[in-house]
C-alpha cells in the first residue's frame, strides 16, 4: 500500500439501512421429497422466477411435530431449483445450530404480514397499458412564483399566466389568456408536444428541452400574437394560429 | 360573522398602513364596529398614523403570550365610537407571532367586531403570511410601477394557495386591487403604468385609485387617518373605495390629468 493510501482519511464505505423486497420460502412440512416435487412444478409454471432468486428459508412455521429437518439437504434442494438461500428464519435451537454449521445468517421469526407471491401467470407481466390521464385544466390566474405541472398529459390554462409563473407538461400546453411566464411542454422528451397561446409574451418557451427566452422571442414578428410553437429537429417553430 | 380583511402588497412602502388606517376609519365612520390590527412586529407605525401612539400599553404580542387580555390591549379611537386599534410590539422580534396565537386572537376579535383589518408587513415571509392566513378578503395595495405589480402578483398567488381558506378548500379569498400613489401626469409621460395596464396584468377587481397626494403626509404627521380629511383628493378616493368595499357602485375619480381652471388655480381646487 502506498503512503498516500495510508493517509487518505476519506470514508471507504457507508452503512445504509434499506428495506429489501425478498422472497420467503415458508415450509409447512419437513418432507423433502414432496418439496422437491412441488418446487419442480412451480419451476415449470414460472421459469423466470427461479433464476438464482435470493431467498429466505423460513422454518418457524413448521408444525411442532415436523421440526426435525436436514437443513443442508434443504439448501441444496433449493439450489437445484435455482433458489439461493441467503438466510434462515428460525428460532428452534437445532435449527440455529445447523445454521451456524452452514454459516448461514439467522433472522428472527416474523410477526409482520407477508404477501403471497403470485406465480400463476406463465409469461412475464406485460408492460402496463398506458393509463388515460385527463388533461389538467386551470381556470384561475397563475401568479409569479407558482408552478403548475400536468404530469403524463396536457395542460390547459384559461386565465393569465404571470411573469415568474411556470407551466410544465409532459404533453401539450394551451394558454387562453396572456402567456407572460414560462411554458415548458414535453418535459419528459416528447418532441411532438406543442405550445398554443393567445398572446405570446412569454419569458421562456421550451419543447422537449429546446428553448427560447424572451430576448429571442421579442424579436419574433409574432411576439404578442396568437401562435403555436412546435419542434422540428432542434429548431423551435413559431407559427400564427 | 366578522369579515377579516388583510391589507397586503409584497413590496414595502406602497401605502399598506396608510390604507389600513383609512379603510378601517371609513368603515367605522359608516357605523361598522372595526378593529385595525398591526402585524408589523418590530416596526409599529399604525399607532402613529392613527394618532394613538401615546396610549399603547399592551400590544398584539402581549395578548398572544397571555400577558394581557384583548380588552386590555385594544385601544379605543378618540374620534370614533366604533373604532379600535391593536398595536404591534416595537421591542419584540417577529417570531413572537405564531399561527396558533394569531388564530386565537383573530377568532376572538371576530366575535366582537364586524370588520378586522390586518395591516400586513412587507415581504412574503412569516409576518405577511400570518397577516393574510385567516383573511376572508384581501386589499392588494399596488403602486403603478413594475416591481410593485410583480410583488402584488406574487402575493395574489400566495393568497390563492397558502391561506386558511385555500388549505380548507373553502371559497377563495376575495381579492381587491387598490392602486395608490397614482400620478396621472407621470402616467401620461409614460413614467408610470396606467390603471388599465395594472388591471390587465393583475386581472382582479379594482377597488380604487388613490392619487399621490400631499394630504397623506400631512395627515400622517398629525396622526389623523387621511380619510378624515374629506377636502383632500386622497381622502375622497379612500371614501369611494370604502363605499365600493361595502358593495356600492361608485365611479372612479382622479384618474385623469386635470387642467386646473382659473378659479381652481386661485383657490386651490379639490379635485
Ligand atoms: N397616496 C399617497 N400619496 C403620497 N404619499 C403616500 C401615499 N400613500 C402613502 N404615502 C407615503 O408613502 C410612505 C409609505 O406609506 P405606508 O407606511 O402606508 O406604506 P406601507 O406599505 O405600510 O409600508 P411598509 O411596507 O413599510 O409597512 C409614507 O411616507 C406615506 O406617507
Ligand atoms: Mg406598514
Amino acid at each position: 500500500m502506498s503512503q498516500a493510501d495510508l493517509t487518505d482519511q476519506s470514508p471507504a464505505f457507508q452503512l445504509k439501512g434499506s428495506m429489501l423486497a425478498i422472497t420467503v420460502l415458508e415450509l409447512a412440512s419437513n418432507d423433502i421429497e414432496r418439496l422437491d416435487e412441488q418446487l419442480a412444478a412451480k419451476v415449470e409454471q414460472a421459469p423466470d422466477f427461479f433464476n438464482n432468486t435470493p431467498l429466505v428459508l423460513a422454518l418457524d412455521k413448521l408444525p411442532e411435530a415436523a421440526r426435525e429437518i436436514d437443513i443442508a439437504a434443504l439448501v441444496s434442494l433449493c439450489r437445484k431449483h435455482r433458489l439461493r438461500t441467503l438466510a434462515l428464519r428460525a428460532s428452534e435451537p437445532s435449527h440455529l445450530e445447523a445454521a451456524a454449521v452452514l454459516d448461514l445468517p439467522v433472522l428472527p421469526p416474523s410477526g409482520a404480514r407477508e404477501r403471497q407471491v403470485d406465480l400463476s401467470s406463465k409469461t412475464p407481466a406485460k408492460p402496463a397499458e398506458p393509463v388515460y390521464r385527463p388533461t389538467r385544466v386551470v381556470t384561475t390566474p397563475i401568479r409569479g412564483g407558482q408552478q403548475v405541472y400536468a404530469q403524463g398529459g396536457d395542460l390547459i390554462v384559461l386565465a393569465p399566466v404571470s411573469p415568474g409563473a411556470e407551466l410544465l407538461a409532459d404533453g401539450n400546453i394551451h394558454v387562453y389568456g396572456p402567456l407572460r411566464g414560462r411554458a415548458l411542454a414535453g418535459i419528459k422528451g416528447d418532441t411532438s408536444a406543442r405550445i398554443f397561446c393567445q398572446q405570446l409574451t412569454a419569458e421562456m418557451v421550451s419543447i422537449a428541452g429546446q428553448y427560447k427566452v424572451a430576448e429571442d422571442l421579442r424579436r419574433d414578428p409574432l411576439w404578442a400574437e396568437a401562435v403555436q410553437i412546435s419542434l422540428s429537429g432542434d429548431v423551435l417553430n413559431i407559427t400564427r394560429l | 360573522m366578522a369579515k377579516i380583511i388583510v391589507v397586503t402588497s409584497g413590496k414595502g412602502g406602497v401605502g399598506k398602513t396608510t390604507t389600513s388606517a383609512a379603510i378601517g376609519t371609513g368603515l367605522a365612520l359608516r357605523g361598522h364596529k372595526t378593529v385595525i390590527v398591526d402585524f408589523d412586529v418590530g416596526l409599529r407605525n399604525l399607532d402613529l398614523i392613527m394618532g394613538c401612539e401615546r396610549r399603547v400599553v399592551y400590544d398584539f404580542v402581549n395578548v398572544i403570550n397571555g400577558d394581557a387580555t384583548l380588552t386590555q390591549a385594544l385601544i379605543k379611537d378618540k374620534r370614533l365610537e366604533n373604532l379600535y386599534v391593536l398595536a404591534a410590539s416595537q421591542t419584540r422580534d417577529k417570531d413572537a407571532l405564531t399561527q396558533e396565537g394569531v388564530g386565537k386572537v383573530i377568532d376572538e376579535l371576530g366575535k366582537n367586531f364586524e370588520y378586522v383589518i390586518c395591516d400586513s408587513p412587507a415581504g412574503i415571509e412569516k409576518g405577511a403570511h400570518l397577516a393574510m392566513y385567516f383573511a376572508d378578503e384581501a386589499i392588494v395595495v399596488t403602486n403603478p410601477e413594475v416591481s410593485s405589480v410583480r410583488d402584488s402578483d406574487r402575493m395574489l398567488g400566495l393568497l390563492a394557495s397558502k391561506s386558511r381558506r385555500a388549505e380548507n378548500g373553502e371559497e377563495p379569498i376575495r381579492e381587491h386591487l387598490l392602486l395608490t400613489r397614482y400620478n396621472p401626469e407621470r402616467v401620461t409621460k409614460g413614467e408610470m403604468l396606467g390603471v388599465e395596464d395594472v388591471e390587465e396584468i393583475l386581472s382582479i377587481r379594482l377597488l380604487g385609485v388613490i392619487p399621490e397626494s400631499q394630504a397623506v403626509l400631512k395627515a400622517s404627521n398629525q396622526g389623523i387617518p387621511v380619510i378624515l380629511d374629506d377636502q383632500s383628493d386622497a381622502g375622497q378616493a379612500y371614501s369611494d373605495a370604502v363605499d365600493r368595499l361595502l358593495g356600492k357602485e361608485v365611479a372612479h375619480r382622479f384618474l385623469d390629468v386635470k387642467k386646473p381652471g382659473f378659479l381652481q388655480r386661485l383657490f386651490g381646487g379639490r379635485e
